[in-house]
Formats: C-alpha cells, sequence, structure tokens
C-alpha cells in the first residue's frame, strides 16, 4: 500500500570466504534505500532458503566466487519453489562464466551481475523486477 | 492503516474490507498450524501495518499473552545478537521453541537499512523451533520499531515460547524495550564506563538483569564489580508514592564461547517468577498502556492528516466534509497557515482540530488557558 523499501537477502552460498563484494553491495543498496538482511559466510542452500522465508524478501542476491554456481544456484532455486517461494527474485553476482548464464537462468536466476556491474544497475534491476505487493 | 485518510479507499467498500479479513483468517489459520511461510508474511503485513495486519491482530491477540518475552539491549558491538544466539542454544537445548526479533536502524536518509543480526544467529537457520526476523527502525526513536511488539504478540500467538527481542545499538536513552518485554537485559561491553556511567539515568535503571559480555577481555570483572556497587547496592526502600529502584543482578559472559550464558538464563527465569507477583502486573498494565497508547496515536495521526487533506476535496462532499462538527471551523490547512503566520498560536489551533475530532477538548481534563 506504501512505497515501503524492497527487502533482499544477501548471502554467500558455499566455502569461498570472499565477501567484501557482498558487503559493498550490502552497503550500496542500503543507500539506495533497501531494507538488506546479510546472513554471512559459508551458508548451505537450505540456510539461505530458510532465512529468505522467514524474513519474507522480495529479493534474493547471492554472491558466489567459488565456481560452484552450477551445483549451489539451482539448488537454491530449486528449494524456493519447494516451499512456494516462486514470487521471490533470484540474482547473482560474483565470477561466473559468460557460457554458464543461460543454464542459471534456466534454472530461476533471473540475473547474473559479472565484475564492473555498478550498484545502480543492480538496485534499477531490482526495482523494475521484484515482486509488487502490499 | 484502518481509519486511513484514503476516501476512495473508504468508499472503496465494505467487500474489500470483507476480503481483506478473510485473507487475515487464512492466514492466521496456516501460521497457527505452524505454517512458517503464513508466518513470514503475517510478519510482513504487521511491520507495514496494512490493514490485514489490523484484522490479523484482532484475531491474534487474545490467543497471545502466554510467551516469555526477553528484552536485550545495549551500545553498539556489546555483543547483542551473539548473546541472543547463545539464548537460543540454551533454550533450544531445554527444548523451548524461540523466536527472535531483531532491530537495527534505518537510514533517515535513504530509508535503507543493513539488517546484520542474523549474521550472529545463522547457526540456528536450520532449527525447526527457531525463527528469526530482522526489522528496520523505520524511523522509529526509541530502540525498537513501531511494530516490533506487535510482531512479538503474533509469535507468542502462534505458539513460541520465548520471543528475544534485540534492540537496536542504544545509547543511554532508549529504554522502550522495558516496556514491551517481561525482563529487559542491558548487555555492556568491558571498560565501557566508570562508575559515574553506572549512576547516569536512563538506560541501566530500565535493566533487570545487567550484563558485561566479552567476560575473556581484560577488565571485565572490573567494569562488573562497579555495575554491582552502583546498581544492586542502591537503597532498597521505595519512598511512598515513588516507584522503588531495581535491583538488577549483574552477571559477566562470554557469548561468544557460551560462558556464563546458561547462569544469565537461571537470572532471567527468576526474574519472571518474581515479576509474576504485583511488579509483573504493573509491567503488563505499562506494556498494555503503551501498545493503546500507539495505536490510538496513529489513529490519532490519520484523521488529522485527513483533516488537512484536500480541501476542495472535502468541501465537494456533500456536508462539506464536516457532516460530524458541531460548530463551523476553518478547514486544517487554513489553520496551519494562520500558525504559519503566526495570526493563531499552535495551542489555539490544536484545540481546534481536537473539537473537531473527539468534540470539546477542554473536556479532556487539562485546563485550557484563554
Amino acid at each position: 500500500m506504501t512505497d515501503r523499501p524492497l527487502k533482499v537477502l544477501i548471502a554467500k552460498p558455499g566455502l569461498d570466504g570472499h565477501d567484501r563484494g557482498a558487503k559493498v553491495l550490502a552497503r550500496g543498496l542500503r543507500d539506495e534505500g533497501f531494507e538488506v538482511v546479510y546472513t554471512g559466510l559459508r551458508q548451505t542452500p537450505e540456510m539461505i532458503v530458510t532465512a529468505a522465508l522467514q524474513e519474507d524478501v522480495d529479493v534474493v542476491g547471492l554472491s558466489i566466487l567459488s565456481g560452484a554456481h552450477m551445483t549451489l544456484l539451482p539448488r537454491i532455486c530449486s528449494l524456493m519453489r519447494e516451499r512456494g517461494m516462486d514470487d521471490v527474485l533470484v540474482a547473482a553476482g560474483g565470477i561466473i562464466p559468460d557460457d554458464d548464464v543461460p543454464a542459471l537462468k534456466e534454472a530461476g536466476v533471473a540475473a547474473v551481475f559479472g565484475p564492473g556491474t555498478t550498484i545502480a544497475q543492480v538496485a534499477d534491476f531490482l526495482r523494475a523486477n521484484a515482486r509488487a505487493r502490499d | 492503516m484502518a481509519g486511513s485518510r484514503d476516501s476512495k479507499a473508504a468508499e472503496g467498500s465494505k467487500e474489500a474490507e470483507g476480503s481483506v479479513v478473510q485473507q487475515a483468517d487464512l492466514l492466521c489459520e496456516a501460521a497457527l498450524t505452524g505454517e512458517r511461510r503464513a508466518l513470514a508474511r503475517l510478519l510482513t503485513a504487521v511491520e507495514n501495518r496494512t490493514p490485514l495486519a489490523e484484522a490479523a491482530l484482532r484475531r491474534l491477540y487474545p490467543r497471545a499473552g502466554h510467551a516469555q518475552l526477553i528484552g536485550v539491549t545495549g551500545p553498539p558491538g556489546a555483543g547483542k545478537s551473539t548473546l541472543v544466539a547463545a539464548l537460543i542454544a540454551e533454550l533450544r537445548r531445554a527444548g523451548r521453541p524461540v523466536a527472535v526479533v531483531a532491530v537495527d536502524p534505518s537510514s533517515p536518509i535513504t530509508g535503507g537499512a543493513v539488517l546484520g543480526d542474523r549474521v550472529r544467529m545463522q547457526a540456528y537457520a536450520a532449527d525447526a523451533d527457531v525463527f528469526i526476523r530482522s526489522m528496520a527502525s523505520r524511523g522509529h526513536a526509541g530502540g525498537l520499531s513501531s511494530a516490533t511488539s506487535a510482531a512479538a504478540a503474533v509469535f507468542d500467538a502462534v505458539g513460541f515460547d520465548v520471543v528475544l527481542i534485540e534492540t537496536v545499538g542504544t545509547g543511554q536513552s532508549e529504554v522502550e524495550v522495558a516496556a514491551a518485554a517481561d525482563t529487559t537485559i542491558v548487555v555492556e561491553a568491558p571498560e565501557m564506563g566508570d562508575e559515574i556511567q553506572a549512576i547516569k539515568a536512563g538506560l541501566l535503571e530500565v535493566a533487570d538483569i545487567v550484563v558485561v559480555n566479552k567476560g575473556d577481555r581484560p577488565g571485565a570483572h572490573r567494569t562488573a564489580g562497579q555495575l554491582h556497587a552502583m546498581l544492586a547496592d542502591a537503597p532498597r526502600d521505595a519512598r511512598p508514592g515513588r516507584p522503588a529502584p531495581k535491583h538488577p543482578d549483574v552477571l559477566v559472559t562470554t557469548a561468544a564461547t557460551g560462558e556464563g550464558v546458561a547462569e544469565l538464563l537461571a537470572a532471567i527465569d527468576r526474574h519472571r517468577s518474581a515479576a509474576r507477583g504485583s511488579d509483573g502486573e504493573s509491567a503488563r498494565l505499562k506494556r498494555a498502556e503503551a501498545q493503546v497508547w500507539a495505536v490510538l496515536v496513529d489513529r490519532l495521526h490519520a484523521r488529522v492528516r485527513a483533516l488537512e487533506g484536500d480541501e476542495a476535496e472535502l468541501a465537494a462532499l456533500p456536508d462539506g466534509g464536516w457532516a460530524a462538527a458541531p460548530a463551523p471551523a476553518p478547514a486544517a490547512g487554513a489553520l496551519l497557515r494562520s500558525v504559519a503566520a503566526h495570526e493563531i498560536d499552535p495551542y489555539t489551533a490544536a484545540d481546534a482540530i481536537l473539537d473537531r475530532l473527539v468534540g470539546d477538548a477542554s473536556g479532556s481534563g487539562s485546563a485550557r488557558v484563554r
């Protein structure tokens, strides 16, 4: 009913320990007016999906640098579908080869943001594509 | 928000209202049977203060009142979130279902927020009997968000045995949590201040339990000793007609390792049993007062905004928009302009608006100087 802030979960699935990018994005989205829940490092798909469900977020943003994206991201998308969270936008960022992007989109990842993406680009995409709710 | 001034929504009819009640009923039903997504949705509605939330709370409120509400407050970085995580561990060991409402500040500039309390608690993300919800303060001062108590009531109603309420990092005077919780824990870090800090009014006065966290750091026990000397040894006797000072236990914990947390939980439970008596009754009345007052203020805001609304639109209504008016009075917008021009004072304007809303404001018992 109001223009309440969009709520975004930023999570780091898997085992890589580099979350500077995720933190910079969290802070950047804060400055864009989003409410950003950050879950920290080394999260399993189950932990991420449960957090997204409890927080009732509009967007799940996944940062991954480890190379395990073809395993972890589809798993997260399918868990979300199992729990009826089809209306939650999933976006990914990190080091993800272009060749993998079509398969990830097929799996349910709406967008993949690589190095060089600006915060404003991410924010604009999320505003344009996240679910409209009251 | 019901009572909203949006006249289009209002004439939008009973029909929509009926369906909101139905939707709320469905969500409540699902949440009461343990459906977590429905519970999450309800909390969102509560946070956004939608009509659905009001319908749901009307239904859920009578079911609440059983959970133990524990407030955790203190300065940023003292270890509140880590302590909450340690309390979750202890409570789960006892088999008790736990809900957490963790509040972090909203930006006064952009409205955005980073909600980072959850990072410390993610170990429990997979536990079906733990539900953690982060909330942004959304401009509400006092250490909580305006929806925090309502969210706690929802958790209470759907059967969580304990609700932990973590405030934003507080300074000296954000004491609202004391009205929202049965037991208020103030978390301090070692070397945060001396005995002078301990005797200042404010946050420490509302503590039922004071915790010096990071007990493995040098100075933790000295800090605890100073706090104990100044707080626990205060005069015991209340003078007639004055509130008795609290005598909080002062404990030392190391939340990151769990040391001292079992003792803290024992102290919380002791405080709860002690508070079942008359002290507890007055605390519950205070909480009820805070809740009713908050809704009252909301409603009043909404109705005053309605008066401030489009005067042309009001004037176009058959009765000029003032059906309930006991006497002709200038529109609110005109009043504001008069105050801005220093033609009338703010007191006269406020009384005129109150007269309009609830009849003669002087009947309220507060003497008016004319």
